[in-house]
């Protein structure tokens, strides 16, 4: 019988890092923008059916970038994490803040024990009643979680796309405002992006119990002014 | 911690399979349980208008022969297009809807998009059956369930019995104790072009005349202001009428309901002299 190779463990971590890494940067980026009206998600996604950006409970919305079947996965597990618990408790019972905990212990223990971590990053967001009530978790694929306040973005090409957000952020984005920031970052100097290549969502603060709402193409094309 | 399922083990987007594998749904009582004073709701109506229906229910709720709430709602939004309406045991009516109401969200969630509104009345028809343990130690349901069928751009409505046969009906359909005299006044009074207030009038005399012949319907109750529930479902959703102007249009009518009686109208509120 032949010995197994001895492989030290922070070599083992950084490998199964680097591999996460490669499948998280090889699908396209989101922005998440944390608006007066409520919190904006957009993300660069050209098809009409596979959704990235979904709803999870009355005011929690649910982002994923990566391998769309794992974080398909994981946002349909959240689903049921909610629903289960609402159901037992009581709505108000259900907040983001538990959610993103129970997604980070999954994703933890997949990294360290499973053949191969998700190559996913996610986004757990519950839009308040004010602005001190909006809540932004970054969940990556070892289960770090990462409470950000105004906006966030997941993928592949993050820092440089949260640079252009930050340089055109403001409190008091109106939504149309919000997607030309969003799209404008997503795109970069040199590309140009349609409603079509978008799904947008907003968790709207003022509705009175289902936040999430999907915006049209048109209506994205309409904030873009083409 | 997270319910993560293996693709064979996977529940699909059905949320009573979860719930059932949590522990969150009770089991049937081993024996018969009449004889707790179980709480009963009764008399639900719905029926056919043109572009969508109206549902209706009175607000009392009996225990044998004491009334044990007064406020009591009986008639639900289901989701968007569609409301449910009970019968029967109330506190498992009231968990049965509760648990049909996240059914159909769970299911929208997941999939991301709505049942059909023929998939909702099955779906209820599922649960009624399910129900049956139950309902054999006197804890019956039995629900009326409308919509507005977005794909065909019309109302439809669905009773159900104990077993959980499920029959479409066209025009009216009407449950619980007080259900005999209500569905005769709708059937009398229906049209198939009723206007909306008129639909009111109809669901609100359908109701009065439950109330004043079975004991266990509410009657309309101005000294507390509870008045039925009444809902109407249409392109535009599941709205509940406000209550002030069930209120008003039952006023209005006070002097016809008198006068077939043939006794002097009685003056209550503002409006009526």
């Amino acid at each position: 019988m032949s010995m197994p190779f001895y492989v030290a463990p922070e070599q083992m971590m950084k490998d199964r890092a680097d591999f996460a890494r490669k499948g998280i940067a090889r699908g396209r980026s989101l922005v998440a923008v944390v608006c007066p009206t409520g919190i904006l998600i957009c993300a660069e996604n050209p098809s009409n059916t596979l959704h990235k950006v979904s709803e999870i409970y009355d005011r929690i919305g649910f982002a994923g970038v990566g391998k769309f079947n794992e974080f398909d996965q994981l946002r349909i597990a959240g689903i049921r994490h909610a629903d289960l618990k609402g159901f037992a408790y009581s709505r108000e019972d259900v907040e983001a803040r538990s959610l993103a905990n129970a997604y980070a212990q999954m994703l933890g223990q997949i990294f360290t024990h499973e053949m191969k971590p998700m190559e996913v990053e996610i986004l757990v967001a519950e839009v308040g009643r004010d602005r001190e009530g909006d809540e932004l978790y970054h969940i990556l694929y070892d289960g770090t979680v990462v409470d950000e306040r105004r906006f966030v973005v997941l993928g592949g090409e993050a820092e440089t796309i949260s640079g252009r957000v930050a340089e055109g952020y403001d409190s008091e984005l109106t939504v149309p405002a919000a997607i030309r920031l969003a799209v404008a970052a997503l795109a970069g100097p040199d590309r140009m992006l349609r409603g079509d290549d978008l799904e947008v969502a907003l968790l709207e603060r003022d509705a009175a119990r289902r936040a999430f709402r999907r915006l049209e193409g048109s209506e994205v094309d309409a904030a873009l002014d083409r | 911690m997270l319910p993560f399922f293996s693709p064979d083990r996977d529940p699909g987007p059905d949320f009573a399979v979860l719930a059932r594998n949590a522990g969150l749904l009770a089991a049937a009582p081993a024996g018969p349980v009449d004889h707790l004073g179980v709480t009963h709701a009764t008399t639900v109506v719905a029926f056919r208008i043109a572009g969508g229906v109206v549902m209706a229910g009175d607000r009392r709720a009996t225990a044998g022969h004491l009334i044990s709430h007064r406020d009591m709602e009986k008639v639900y939004p289901a989701d968007r297009y569609s409301g449910v309406a009970i019968a029967g045991a109330a506190g498992p009516a009231m968990e049965m809807v509760r648990l049909f109401q996240l059914q159909l969200e769970h299911y929208e969630k997941v999939e991301g998009r709505s049942l059909s509104l023929e998939g909702k009345a099955n779906q209820l028809a599922g649960m009624v059956r399910g129900h049956l343990p139950m309902a054999m130690q006197g804890l019956a349901v039995v629900p009326l369930f409308a919509g507005y069928d977005l794909a065909r751009a019309q109302g439809r409505l669905f009773q159900y019995d104990v077993t959980g046969g499920r029959y479409e009906e066209t025009n009216y359909a009407a449950t619980g104790s007080g259900s005999i005299f209500a569905s005769t006044v709708v059937k009398l009074g229906y049209r198939e072009d009723l206007s909306a207030d008129d639909a009111v009038d109809l669901a609100l005399s359908a109701l009065f005349q439950a109330a004043d012949e079975d004991s266990a319907t509410g009657g309309p109750d101005p000294v507390r202001g509870i008045y039925p529930i009444v809902a109407t479902i249409d392109a535009s959703g599941f709205t509940r009428v406000d209550d002030a102007h069930v209120a008003a249009r039952f006023e209005a009518m006070l002097p016809t309901l008198s006068a077939a009686t043939g006794a002097p109208a009685p003056s209550v509120g503002k409006g009526i002299r």
